[in-house]
């Protein structure tokens, strides 16, 4: 498969790899996709008090596009607001990779992941709101 | 032996341009997928391209007689490196075609008297296509499973066999996974039971010892561009004792005894008998020295890299071949990394159908290992050098994907990875 340049940078140069404490209270775990089908990724964001994500972390198992969709990701939501972050469109991933037909849906996984990630970090602090007004009742 | 191995394709590793000591040409290492035409195949096809370019087929002059010569001197060597005599080698434009021939020609043949055809699920696709296309035709055909070593089970076929049963068709090595078949065993059942029995010999000519009457077959397919021979030209064993009719699918002239009408191509079938009669002489040899540098490569990868599989049985496998599952890396992205080595895989992520490989699935392969597989096949022109460079290659990428992966992170925290609920897509 004949890849776009910015796709093999991202393959060979993943930007932000790693883990975040996903027991930490400000960060946020996705993790989508399914072994069987070849595709898991892991992307993890940590959010400051603004509701701004700080840092971004990611892993995947997956193909070149899916690999360099999730670097890609990760770059792109550093420095964003959640509401921001979650407008994010996997047809702007696939645009920026060039991803051929077939492997759109790497992009689509990607944009599973991130929305997935602010998800998890918002049900996080909806608890504690919820259990900070309990207690304050 | 030594003439063999000095013959490489790509002599020294120059220096890539920068100056980094990688090698220019990637090191192919995909030899179930095509090899080259050996240096001494070529040179016996040029003299038919453009000094004795004659018809074969032309009774009455000198350049129809050369060109006869030398096809029925190709049909000699490739009928002598199957035990088979000469009238039952036909010339066709590949495996697939043979394979074609060979299930078709023959149901269409006795199609009024018997319907029923047996086959195995990790075929070529051309035979399971044929297939299928004569159960749209009316034919009825079992498809055996395999075991997990990829073998067939001969209990199995035994009890598959019906009085309506014309045709059994086994592949004698597997493309993907390089196991080989009982052929002797499966060709005793058959014969003992009056069915025909085909074999798919495409990956298994030249490797390994083939002797039709022995093993009491009826049909194999031979392909050309697997034994370092041209592309477009096979041929089709069609036995005579006890005879096999068939009925052609390429009509027109009659050649090849009615079975297969057009001109032969001289230069290609020249090439064919070529790549055999060498690979008659050098077999043994050959199939030493890649049994040994597959054995090399295998070891010093078990060595290096935990969590990696083979697939299929070790032992009844063709020499050169390796399937090998890398646990929690995926397929594309690990060819990615090893680009200086050409290999395939049977992940999803490399086919157009986005569906892992059939053949690891008939194995029983888990799809999440069969996504991370890698099909390694060594030939003739693979040096020592490759297969060094090929380890130190591959356990380098393996290493980074798995830095990489989450997979191999909850692996190594001691997660269950079949205990969480996957999103799945």
């Amino acid at each position: 498969m004949a890849y776009s340049e910015k796709l093999l940078e991202h393959y060979e140069n993943p930007r932000n790899v790693g883990s975040l404490d996903k027991n930490a209270d400000d960060v946020g775990t996705g993790l989508v996709g399914a072994p069987a089908c070849g595709d898991v990724m892991k992307l993890q964001i940590r959010v400051n008090e603004q509701g701004v994500i700080e840092d971004a972390k990611f892993k995947t198992f997956g193909c070149g596009s899916a690999i360099a969709s999730s670097s890609l990701a990760t770059e792109w939501i550093k420095g964003k607001s959640l509401d921001e972050a979650e407008q994010i469109k996997n047809s702007q991933i696939a645009q920026h990779l060039a991803l051929p037909p077939v492997k759109i849906h790497c992009s689509i996984l990607a944009e599973d992941a991130i929305k997935a990630a602010v998800a998890d970090y918002r049900a996080k602090h909806a608890k504690k709101d919820e259990s900070a007004s309990q207690a304050a009742q | 032996m030594s003439t063999v191995a000095n013959r490489t394709m790509t002599p020294e590793r120059p220096i890539g341009e920068k100056g980094d000591n990688r090698p220019k040409m990637p090191i192919y290492l995909d030899y179930q997928a095509t090899t080259p035409c050996d240096p001494r195949v070529v040179e016996a096809m040029l003299p038919y391209f453009t000094e004795k370019f004659g018809n074969p087929h032309s009774r009455n002059h000198q350049y129809g007689w050369e060109a006869e010569d030398a096809v029925e001197t190709a049909r000699k060597q490739i009928a002598s490196i199957i035990g088979a005599d000469e009238r039952e080698v036909i010339f066709t434009s590949g495996a697939t075609e043979s394979n074609n021939l060979a299930l078709k020609g023959v149901a269409h043949f006795y199609k009024d008297r018997k319907n029923h055809l047996i086959t195995v699920v990790t075929e070529h696709k051309c035979v399971l296509d044929s297939a299928r296309h004569l159960e749209e035709e009316g034919f009825e055909v079992a498809y055996l499973p395999v075991r997990q070593d990829g073998l067939v089970d001969l209990e199995r076929l035994k009890n598959a066999i019906t009085d309506k049963t014309l045709l059994v068709s086994v592949m004698a090595a597997n493309n993907e996974i390089g196991v080989i078949q009982p052929l002797a065993q499966i060709g005793e059942i058959c014969r003992s039971r009056g069915v025909l029995f085909h074999t798919d010999a495409a990956q298994a000519v030249g490797k390994i010892p083939l002797d039709v009457k022995a093993m009491k077959i009826d049909l194999m397919s031979i392909s050309g561009h697997k034994i370092y021979g041209p592309k477009g030209i096979g041929a089709l064993y069609v036995g005579r004792k006890p005879r096999v009719r068939l009925q052609a699918l390429i009509t027109g002239g009659g050649q090849e005894r009615g079975m297969r009408s057009g001109t032969l191509p001289t230069p290609l079938c020249v090439g064919l008998g070529a790549a055999c009669a060498i690979a008659e002489k050098e077999m043994g040899a050959e199939a030493e020295r890649l049994r040994m540098l597959r054995d090399r490569f295998y070891a010093a990868i078990k060595q290096r890299l935990p969590e990696v599989f083979l697939n299929g049985d070790l032992e009844q496998r063709l020499p050169g071949n390796l399937n090998l599952s890398f646990a929690y890396v995926e397929g594309e992205g690990l060819m990615m990394g090893i680009k200086d080595l050409c290999v395939s895989s049977g992940s999803a992520c490399t086919s157009a159908s986005l569906e892992p490989s059939y053949v690891l699935r008939a194995l029983g392969v888990e799809e999440e290992l069969a996504h991370t597989s890698l099909r390694i096949g060594f030939g003739r022109f693979t040096t020592e050098q490759d297969v060094d460079y090929a380890v130190e290659h591959i356990v380098g990428a393996v290493n980074r994907l798995r830095e990489l992966s989450p997979l191999w992170e909850m692996a190594q925290e001691g997660v269950d990875i079949k205990s969480i609920q996957w999103t799945g897509h």
